[in-house]
């Protein structure tokens, strides 16, 4: 047994380092200079330098495109958890016609990913005038995480045993009011993780922000990230000092939602 | 909040009826209402930025037409055939399929090893899982920036190899056309890798510890109880994750227009990068429709087929049968 933990542990430590390097490789090279990455890139700093992300943090255009990526990332995910709960709840716990056939309509979502959409989606964005608009890559974006939600929020609705609802009912409380105080709180876990996924893909979406804005001040912050790296490209260590720091949103918010996360998934997939 | 413990004396039964047959008119009015309610929001978020965009893109196809003023001239399947008959779209499908073949071969082994592996008892588990999946969580554009700078010639990578002694196997990584797309799969497998472990570990949770404890006091080994118990319980996880990754290889965008614009010389244009290419910096928007159409066919192909002979057994449950 102990052997076999031994193999684990120098497996482990293999994909530390593959996962890792190139984390620190740009966290560190944000306090070096560009000559000293030029001279030897796989280097530490030496001496440290912080003007790098001093000069980051203290340009009003990265905190700009922090903004824009925020607002446009919760404006996708209230919409989309909120309206996939909504409908989730609707194809989980009432029968009618025609309910199987809607929730196939919401699972084809799952087959065309924001990619192959966008170039209509442009054309259809510019004719409603939401070009250079948050709301127009939110709106989008919000859609195309619905069908994800309703397939992971369905089956743990369903779930929820039938006594808990007629035992609401009997009560006298209405349909909507048993989703709103006891379904939805107790879809708690299953809602984390649609909100993590709507969220997290948002934030990083690239594909959409790059189309639909060119004023750099609308930038979200991958795109932000993108065009400062062919902007600067002779300035390494400010690239690299930009993308550390764009960095870290994410990788805190992942790090708060990760254990919900994976027990929100569990179940969603039969297996 | 009224939950099930009331004072109130139970009068009717009847009163529980609306989830019966022969509900009262008024009921029934009601529950359409909140239907339409509960699903109209979604439904025309849905319709409005998804299947419209979508429908839109099918009719703009037939058109040669580069993005403003009317659309006049009508040029049937001429946009097809051109697509299909140019060298660099073909390569642009054989591309993807390469992705799409290698992402299987490679990323599933590595993602089942690193799940059982993750799903042990080791010391600081939970945070090697965090490291997992930390590359998953950066946006593409921040992995195709660290990539780009640490594959650069002279760079991070080469100096890294060079330092182990191995500088014969040092590259050109993104400006050699033979190696580009092999490069790109390196820096794909780093990025993607977290989320097939992280599917795999929600699916080895829901694996009854029962059903390993029967086969280790049967006398199973682990090796045996991994290969005979464990992985035919994970095939329904395994199959859903095959389909997300295939999907996502045909999809693939970002990393390749930042790192490579689908260069050199069209060694790693995508089906993707080509549509981008031609309907937003040529301004073919009609042809670029149809490369959409092209790719959106492909996608529900594989996914009917797929549903078909591979998940159709996953959405009876699997495992409650195999259990029962």
């Amino acid at each position: 047994m102990s052997r076999r933990n031994g193999v684990g542990y120098l497996a482990a430590f293999a994909v530390i380092g593959i996962t890792v390097v190139p984390l620190l490789f740009v966290i560190l090279g944000g306090f070096r200079t560009t000559a000293q990455i030029n001279r030897a890139s796989a280097g530490l700093p030496g001496p440290w330098v912080w003007d790098n992300y001093l000069e980051v943090l203290g340009s009003p255009y990265f905190w700009r495109l922090l903004g824009n990526s925020a607002l446009i990332a919760v404006i996708a995910t209230t919409l989309a958890v909120g309206f996939g709960s909504m409908a989730a709840f609707a194809l989980s716990r009432y029968a009618f016609r025609g309910r199987e056939a809607f929730y196939t309509l919401f699972t084809l979502g799952l087959l065309f990913p924001l990619g192959v959409a966008t170039l209509p989606l442009y054309l259809w964005l510019r004719q409603l005038g939401l070009l250079e608009n948050p709301l127009g890559v939110a709106l989008p974006e919000a859609a195309f995480s619905l069908p994800i939600t309703i397939v992971i929020l369905r089956p743990f609705m369903n779930a929820i045993p039938v006594e808990l609802e007629d035992a609401a009912l009997l009560d006298g409380t209405a349909k909507l009011g048993f989703f709103w105080r006891i379904l939805l709180p107790l879809s708690r876990p299953a809602l984390a993780t649609v909100s993590v996924l709507a969220f997290v893909s948002s934030w990083n979406f690239f594909l959409l922000p790059l189309l639909v804005f060119n004023d750099s001040t609308n930038f979200t912050l991958p795109l932000g990230v993108a065009m400062f790296q062919s902007e600067h490209s002779q300035d390494t260590a400010k690239i690299l000092a930009f993308t550390a720091l764009s960095m870290i949103p994410a990788l805190t918010f992942f790090v708060l939602a990760e254990r919900r996360m994976v027990g929100g998934l569990t179940g969603s997939v039969k297996g | 909040m009224s939950t099930a413990t009331s004072a109130r004396p139970l009068t009717a039964p009847s009163s529980h009826a609306p989830r019966a047959g022969g509900t009262p008119r008024r009921s029934r009015t009601r529950t359409r209402l909140e239907l339409a309610l509960l699903l109209a929001p979604g439904l025309v978020l849905f319709v409005g930025f998804v299947l419209v965009p979508i429908g839109v893109a099918a009719f703009y196809s037939l058109y040669s037409w580069n993005g403003f003023g009317p659309l006049t001239d009508f040029v049937g399947l001429d946009n097809y055939v051109d697509a299909f008959s140019g060298d660099v779209f073909q390569s642009a499908i054989a591309h993807n399929l390469i992705i799409a073949a290698l992402t299987i071969i490679v990323q599933l082994p590595l993602s089942i090893s690193l799940a059982l592996l993750l799903n042990r008892k080791l010391r600081g588990r939970t945070f090697l899982r965090m490291v997992v999946f930390a590359p998953y969580v950066l946006s593409e554009a921040v992995t195709a920036v660290i990539w780009l700078l640490m594959l650069q010639p002279g760079g991070f990578v080469d100096q890294v190899l060079r330092g182990a002694g191995l500088g014969w196997a040092v590259q050109q990584w993104l400006a050699d056309p033979k190696i580009v797309l092999y490069s790109l799969f390196v820096v794909i497998t780093w990025k993607y890798i977290g989320f097939g472990v992280i599917l795999l570990l929600a699916g080895l949770q829901g694996i009854p510890a029962e059903l390993r404890e029967a086969a280790a006091l049967d006398g199973a080994s682990s090796w045996q109880t991994t290969r005979h118990v464990v992985l035919p319980l994970l095939g329904p996880t395994i199959r859903v994750w095959i389909f997300l990754a295939v999907i996502g290889s045909l999809q693939l965008f970002d990393l390749v227009w930042i790192m490579t614009l689908g260069g050199p010389a069209n060694a790693s244009t995508t089906m993707a990068t080509y549509l981008i290419d031609h309907g937003f910096k040529r301004y073919e928007f009609g042809f670029g429709s149809a490369v959409a159409v092209i790719l959106f066919i492909i996608c529900f192909t594989f996914a009917l087929l797929y549903q078909r002979f591979a998940l159709r057994r996953d959405t009876d449950g699997a495992l409650t049968r195999a259990v029962n």
